[in-house]
């Protein structure tokens, strides 16, 4: 064996190797990285939940939990639909361009039926619970404010259809999950309207 | 002293030698490893540093003793530790006061590079090292302030995962992966538990140990600046060095001293420092439905929360904010100056430095504040100054004019 050949095939037997163990080793890394997604038992808990709205009031607002998040189901009263309609103040996102919404949400009220809205009650900035401040024109929001929701944290407002003012640190409108009328007085959230189709 | 031998050592310490070079690592980083014979107070940050591990290590691994990593059981678990075991209070106490005084010192520590230029050529790996603990340090403390469970702690956490998913189409997912859950759960605190005391901890250590060995390949810089090795004596060793051990050993012992003084009064008589160490939000347990009031991250993150805030996007503040650290990084190379002490630099450096460290308290403080009003704008002008220095700092190190440096080492100042 001369001694040229044995290096060159020392070099490649030595990158082979390396090689091979570098595919080994990313492929023992994938059951590790894989473990921190959510197990099946944090999946199952994540499942739909069922919401009997039969006895929320006009201007009322009640919150379930979904995959724990706060989610909040607000029936607007005639009078806050026609304040929404009449809104003067700049909104980032108007006409609900960005996917914060289901298809069947993506519409004037941001809702299937247009008095029920159902956000997730997390500011779109850093994840807080933004406050219902359903008062028109309250002294520490101005006199524009026809009622919709303020996060304590930064400051962030949304209206009434969830949907975020400009110049405020909350990139987004508030998120819409999927969900669905069982029947005229029961909501399922966390399921798809089409699913039932 | 360049023959110190181990000819009169016993016969315990010979049958050692033999077969671990424990005498041989005690000279080469000890009793002959040479330092400058000029060091001032900047120069005992290092070995506070290391004192403050060695506590966090220690009351730490007592404390997993009595602590349950899970949603349902954590909270509790603290305050049994706080009334019912045996000293627990005083072993919380020393790990929730060593976790800030950690920062203190690491602070310090940075800034007396800075003073000194102790990150230039040839430490610059040395810097890098130290930066990669800086890193690691923030993510043992962001991951054990969740372990207590309590309102900031969830809420807290809640903040700072939410901002992975700012990144675009990542995003969302990465934030899912992160917690494990749809939410911050059970889950996600039994595996920060695991980060905290056992992946993040070997990393320190280790990053620790490989600190301390480019240091002693590099030698340590001084306040003058100077190499110490470019001026040898007869017998090999720098003419303006002392070994370690033991002239730095006392000295750094004296340090020591008058920190646990103060790190005791601290333990015993202001635990939660008026809401700074401890805050008062997280002595409710975590309630995912309600927000409090105002949340703000412990102090020592404080700086880079307040210039994410300052930004009126979320990707752009998570940007910036990441950008903050990122840059500390890269100093050996904003600096092109050759002169390393700031004793022997322009008045443009010396401004530019005092601006700088204004500029982080200030962001440091408004990040305790709510964003609102005034606050806002000062968040601004503040971050600005921060990355104004090294954008400064890179144009002026190209010709700046300092004072001649000494050859030999000084002991003014």
């Amino acid at each position: 064996m001369s001694e040229g050949t044995g290096l060159s095939r020392r070099r490649f037997l030595g990158v082979a190797t390396g090689i091979t163990a570098g595919v080994g080793a990313v492929f023992t890394a994938v059951p590790f990285i894989a473990s921190w997604q959510p197990s099946a038992r944090a999946r199952a808990l994540g499942a739909p939940v069922d919401v009997d709205i039969s006895k929320l009031e006009d201007g009322a607002l009640m919150k379930v939990v979904w995959r724990g998040k706060p989610v909040s189901v607000l029936r607007r009263s005639s009078v806050m639909l026609e304040r929404l309609e009449g809104e003067t103040v700049e909104l980032r996102d108007p006409d609900s361009e960005e996917p914060q919404q289901p298809g069947y949400c993506k519409n004037e009220f941001r809702s299937i039926k247009p008095s029920l809205l159902v956000v997730v009650s997390n500011c779109t900035h850093l994840g807080c619970v933004p406050t219902s401040r359903f008062e028109v024109a309250p002294a520490d929001l101005g006199p524009d404010w026809v009622g919709g929701f303020f996060c304590p944290c930064h400051g962030s407002k949304f209206d009434l259809s969830g949907r975020v003012f400009a110049g405020v640190p909350a990139p987004l409108n508030l998120l819409v999950p999927p969900y669905r009328y069982l029947d005229e007085n029961t909501l399922r959230i966390g399921e798809d309207a089409e699913a039932a189709a | 002293m360049s023959s110190v031998s181990n000819t009169n050592s016993g016969p315990l310490l010979a049958w050692i030698d033999k077969r671990f070079p424990l005498s041989k690592m005690l000279r080469e980083h000890a009793t002959e490893y040479y330092a400058g014979k000029n060091f001032n107070i900047w120069y005992v940050f290092g070995v506070l540093a290391m004192v403050v591990l060695i506590i966090q290590l220690v009351t730490g691994i007592f404390l997993t003793m009595n602590y349950k990593p899970s949603a349902a059981d954590a909270f509790a678990s603290v305050e049994y530790i706080m009334r019912d075991v045996e000293w627990g209070w005083l072993i919380r106490y020393m790990h929730s006061t060593g976790a800030s005084a950690f920062f203190i010192v690491v602070y310090l520590h940075m800034f007396r590079a800075m003073l000194y230029g102790s990150y230039k050529n040839p430490r610059e790996l040395l810097w890098l090292i130290g930066m990669l603990i800086y890193v690691a340090l923030m993510a043992e403390g962001f991951f054990g302030y969740l372990l207590p469970w309590g309102q900031m702690s969830y809420w807290g956490a809640q903040v700072i995962i939410s901002l992975f998913g700012a990144l675009p189409v990542i995003g969302d997912p990465l934030v899912e992966w992160i917690r494990g859950d749809y939410n911050i759960s059970d889950i996600t605190l039994n595996r920060f538990f695991a980060l905290h005391v056992i992946a993040v901890p070997l990393a320190l250590v280790m990053l620790v140990v490989m600190h301390i060995l480019a240091l002693h390949e590099t030698g340590s810089n001084n306040p003058d600046g100077i190499e110490i090795k470019e001026n040898k004596g007869p017998d090999g060793i720098p003419v303006d060095g002392v070994a370690f051990h033991p002239y730095y050993t006392a000295k750094d012992l004296v340090a020591i001293i008058v920190f646990l003084i103060l790190f005791s009064g601290v333990v015993f008589f202001a635990p939660e420092m008026g809401g700074y160490f401890l805050e008062h939000a997280n002595f409710e347990p975590a309630n995912f439905l309600k927000t409090p009031v105002h949340i703000a991250p412990v102090w020592y993150f404080t700086p880079f929360y307040a210039i994410l805030r300052a930004v009126p996007s979320k990707l752009g503040g998570v940007i910036l904010m990441g950008s903050a650290i990122l840059v500390l990084f890269l100093l050996p190379w904003i600096d092109r100056s050759k002169v390393k002490s700031i004793r022997y630099r322009g008045w443009g450096y010396k401004g530019a430095l005092a601006v700088f460290a204004v500029s982080f308290v200030a962001l440091g403080i408004l990040g305790t504040l709510p964003a609102e009003g005034v606050y806002t704008l000062l968040a601004r002008i503040f971050s600005f100054l921060y990355f104004a220095f090294f954008v400064y700092l890179y144009i002026y190190t190209g010709s700046e004019k300092g004072k001649p440096v000494p050859a030999r080492l000084t002991y003014h100042g």
